[in-house]
């Protein structure tokens, strides 16, 4: 079943000229109602006038996370804060997180993108769901929910942890399909396992997954342990959240809602388009968006785009799984991790410059898994091993209470990092992504 | 009569006791006893020298994190009960021992324990009112 037949299979010029239209719109609307836009725009001499068609998008500056960061935490809205609905909060790099404000009219979209998300997977009115992202500041669980009452599935709002829990509501309850992280899904199959659950009693037909990126190996894999289909959903909450993109039954590539969020891929170092099936970083520009509309973001993520119909019938653009990150960022659990967030920790306890590097890996279990190797220093070496261990649970702690999620740290011996033109290479995913 | 101990940060690699015993026998300094303490990934490799101060120079330079810490060497009769009889010493007097490790070497008819003490000077003072003998660093050297 497809969602809203119409737009998704809209032919190209019509879809051309809802985008020019609406991106007219949205540059008046920001111009007028967002401190930020109207600085900018005037410091670079650009006009709303100067939009006439979506091909005009090129002219406007891009908008970067630290933008964001240093709007915190309402100056970028585009709506006065009473206008604003909601509010969700995603980890930033360093000091400030990342706020996201939605009106009623952004809430009603992204019930609506999710609900075509959750059409594009599979799901048809009357379909039970057990959502089990996390329901809060993150965007995950509500999200997932607003789409799916829009839909009119029957939603059981698990949010994410209690496995056992889990378990028993889709055994008693008999859900059709699941939404949370791929390594939930992975590590509820293991708990199942453990504890004797009789997967002949699972319902789940269709899984989708997202907040992390996910490999073919694991998609395998989550297919094998529950009897599913599963597929992959992207988003951020700059954006808007999930429902950015979600793959069709079809599994080839993410559909893009292209009449609401404009999607460019550009060359990461010339910043212009590149060609379709090549990769480059994802810019969207949330073309309808009310309460935090933004211009031409820089996802920092890697993908390739491919504008062909898909034999679903969508002639919405889809973009490939995350290839990369044009920045350090990695994603351990669903949760955003700067090496600089790490880096602070340990400045503050060592004072001087550490040298350090983290290692992700996935567990035998689907978890993640992450590691900090730092370099010993002279200053807090110990003859004693517990000292030594005392010192790795400071770091461990300080870094937990800044990431929410727990790190193993490991002293190494000085000059073990290796190192590029100085400096330690800070990342290793050792995750087949 | 406090020596000096030069202990040495490893990582629980393959090779890395070589690596650094190695570079004490380049430096031309000997060791006259040692122990390990571990976890499972690193190591803290303790040193009685010939040479403390060249063996943490040596170390050092090689990049090894080392530092030096003060310890007592004390005689001890090799005879069953022999370390027993110091241990109820240090207990009765509500001494701290951090760890301890012995000498392979002898004087005489007696065997040397290196303690590491949270307090070595109230421990040197205990145990010479309670006459066990404690080496100095030229006795060390001596062997």
């Amino acid at each position: 079943m497809i969602f809203n037949e119409k737009i998704e299979c809209i032919n190209k010029e019509e879809l051309r000229q809802i985008q020019s239209k609406r991106l007219k719109e949205l540059a008046q609307r920001v111009c007028d109602n967002s401190l930020f836009y109207k600085k900018r725009f005037s410091d670079l001499g650009i006009t709303p006038k100067d939009i006439k068609s979506i091909d005009d998008i090129t002219k406007l500056p891009f908008t970067e996370k630290d933008n964001l960061r240093d709007n915190y935490p309402f100056n970028i809205f585009s709506q006065p804060l009473e206008d604003i609905r909601e509010i969700h909060v995603s980890s930033g790099t360093t000091g400030n997180p990342v706020v996201a404000g939605y009106s009623q009219e952004d809430l009603d979209l992204w019930a609506d993108v999710i609900a075509r998300s959750l059409c594009c997977a599979g799901a048809v009115p009357g379909d039970m769901i057990q959502v089990a992202y996390g329901y809060g500041l993150f965007t995950g669980g509500l999200g997932l929910h607003y789409g799916s009452l829009k839909l009119g599935l029957t939603v059981i709002p698990c949010s994410s942890g209690q496995t056992k829990r889990q378990l028993k509501i889709l055994k008693d309850f008999k859900p059709r399909i699941l939404a949370c992280t791929p390594s939930y899904a992975l590590y509820m199959a293991e708990i199942a396992k453990e504890s004797g659950f009789d997967f002949n009693d699972s319902s789940w037909e269709i899984g989708i997954f997202g907040a992390e990126p996910w490999s073919e190996a694991i998609r395998k894999e989550i297919e094998k342990a529950w009897g599913i289909s599963a597929l992959d959903i992207y988003g951020l909450s700059e954006i808007i959240g999930p429902g950015v993109a979600c793959e069709c039954h079809l599994k080839k590539g993410l559909h893009i809602p292209a009449d609401v969020f404009y999607p460019e891929v550009i060359d990461l170092k010339t910043s212009k388009p590149v060609l379709p099936g090549e990769s480059g970083e994802l810019v969207l520009t949330p073309i309808t968006k009310m309460g935090m509309p933004l211009i031409r973001y820089r996802t920092r993520d890697i993908v390739s785009i491919d504008y062909s119909r898909c034999e679903c019938g969508r002639t919405s653009p889809r973009i490939s799984k995350i290839l990369g990150r044009t920045d350090d960022m990695i994603i351990v659990r669903g949760i955003n991790v700067f090496p600089s967030q790490i880096e602070e920790v340990l400045l503050a306890i060592e004072g001087t410059q550490p040298h350090y590097q983290l290692i992700v890996e996935r567990e035998k279990n689907g978890l993640d898994k992450l590691e900090v190797l730092v370099e010993l220093k002279d200053s807090f070496f110990s003859d004693e091993v517990k000292s030594l261990q005392h010192f790795e649970n400071r770091i461990s702690k300080e870094i937990e209470s800044v990431l929410s999620i727990g790190v193993k740290i490991r002293l190494v011996e000085p000059k073990t990092i290796e190192r590029s033109e100085g400096k330690s290479k800070r990342v290793i995913d050792k995750r087949n992504l | 009569m406090k020596i000096i101990q030069v202990s040495v940060f490893l990582e629980n690699k393959k090779g890395r006791i070589h690596d650094a015993v190695h570079v004490l026998g380049a430096a031309n300094v000997n060791i006259k006893a040692l122990t390990i303490a571990e976890n499972e990934e690193f190591g803290v490799l303790r040193m009685v020298l010939d040479n403390p101060k060249d063996g943490v120079a040596a170390l050092k330079k090689a990049g090894f994190v080392a530092s030096i810490t003060d310890i007592v060497a004390v005689e001890v009769d090799d005879r069953p009960g022999g370390l027993a009889k110091v241990l109820k010493i240090l207990d009765e007097n509500n001494i701290n021992l951090e760890y301890m490790y012995a000498f392979v070497e002898k004087t005489a008819s007696n065997a040397i324990v290196v303690f590491r003490f949270d307090d070595a000077d109230k421990a040197i003072n205990v145990l010479t009112e309670n006459n066990i003998r404690i080496l100095g660093k030229k006795d060390i050297q001596a062997f």
